[in-house]
């Protein structure tokens, strides 16, 4: 499975690009809602080598459950050691130059670009 | 017993500019109910931008531009509405209400909902935390680390990314086990 959809959001996995695109609005009600991202993110990271891209660049909100799983994730990423992660973000949309600094602060090997 | 943590001003005057919400959370499962929160707050969000300048019109002045207000609101609504309803469930008779009011200088965002005793005394030792932390970093890790989905990183994420000044006022209720809490989010605009 490379894709999760709902009416809200899209979260996707293109094996060519080694990225992970994460589209529309994510307030989804705690860690439950949240695992089959988790699961995704999980299976993409346990099939790739060297560099890990998630790109956030059109996604409008996250709720701070979203930022829990994204950041648990980020965690477990810097005690496997041995994947490059890059994250994209956008200055157009606010919360991400606000919140995505946060994820570097966990992970100081984590690239962080904006467009 | 009333009980107040953090910055809580009791006596603010009221404003004229203001927006309520007020919903039974009982009313639907929450699962149902969970989309209104940001329904609700993108309203808001919506709502309370246009009275801020977009940013050509605020031409080089350090003012709120609409985006960022907007997104604050957006964010900070949501959080506490989705807080609100995970702990106002307890009991149907008491309502959840969220209202924003647009100060001169600050929004004031103010959640009242009930609590079980048995929450309320978590929860109050979960914010006593956050108040009168030094180090807002490190219990942001903490946070990231708990797995009960009460770890108070929406209260965190509030303070570190939107400057957010936090406080609650707990209230007893005549229902024994009981109890109203009302949180109140101001931020600089």
């Amino acid at each position: 499975m490379n894709e999760i959809a709902a009416e809200d959001y899209r979260v996707g996995y293109t094996p060519e690009t080694g990225e992970v695109s994460f589209h529309g609005t994510l307030r989804l009600n705690g860690t439950e809602e949240y695992a089959p991202i988790v699961d995704l993110l999980d299976m993409v990271a346990s099939s790739s080598q060297e560099k890990l891209s998630l790109n956030l660049q059109a996604l409008d909100f996250l709720n701070s459950s979203g930022i829990n799983m994204l950041s648990k994730f980020v965690i477990k990423m810097r005690q496997r050691g041995d994947l490059q992660i890059v994250v994209r973000g956008s200055r157009q949309i606010p919360w991400q130059g606000k919140s995505l600094k946060n994820l570097k602060r966990l992970m100081p090997s984590l690239e962080l670009l904006f467009d | 017993m009333t009980e107040i943590f953090g910055d809580f001003e009791v006596g603010l005057p009221a404003s004229r500019e203001f927006l309520t919400i007020e919903f039974s959370p009982s009313s639907l499962p929450i699962q149902k109910l969970w989309k209104n929160n940001g329904l609700s707050a993108d309203f808001m969000a919506d709502y309370f931008a246009t009275f801020f300048p977009t940013e050509e019109e605020s031409d080089g002045r350090e003012v709120a531009h609409q985006a960022e207000v907007k997104d604050a609101v957006s964010y900070i609504a949501n959080e506490l509405l989705e807080n609100a309803m995970k702990y106002g469930e307890a009991d149907p008779t008491f309502s959840v209400s969220l209202t924003l009011q647009l100060h001169k200088d600050r929004l004031v965002f103010l959640t009242r909902n009930s609590i079980s005793t048995v929450d309320r005394s978590e929860f109050s030792a979960a914010i006593a935390h956050i108040v009168s932390t030094e180090d807002l970093g490190s219990l942001y890790e903490e946070a990231l680390l708990d797995e009960s989905g009460k770890s108070g990183l929406g209260f965190l994420t509030m303070i570190m990314n939107y400057g957010a000044v936090l406080g609650w006022q707990f209230e007893g209720t005549d229902k024994e086990g009981l109890s109203l809490v009302t949180t109140m989010v101001q931020v600089a605009v």
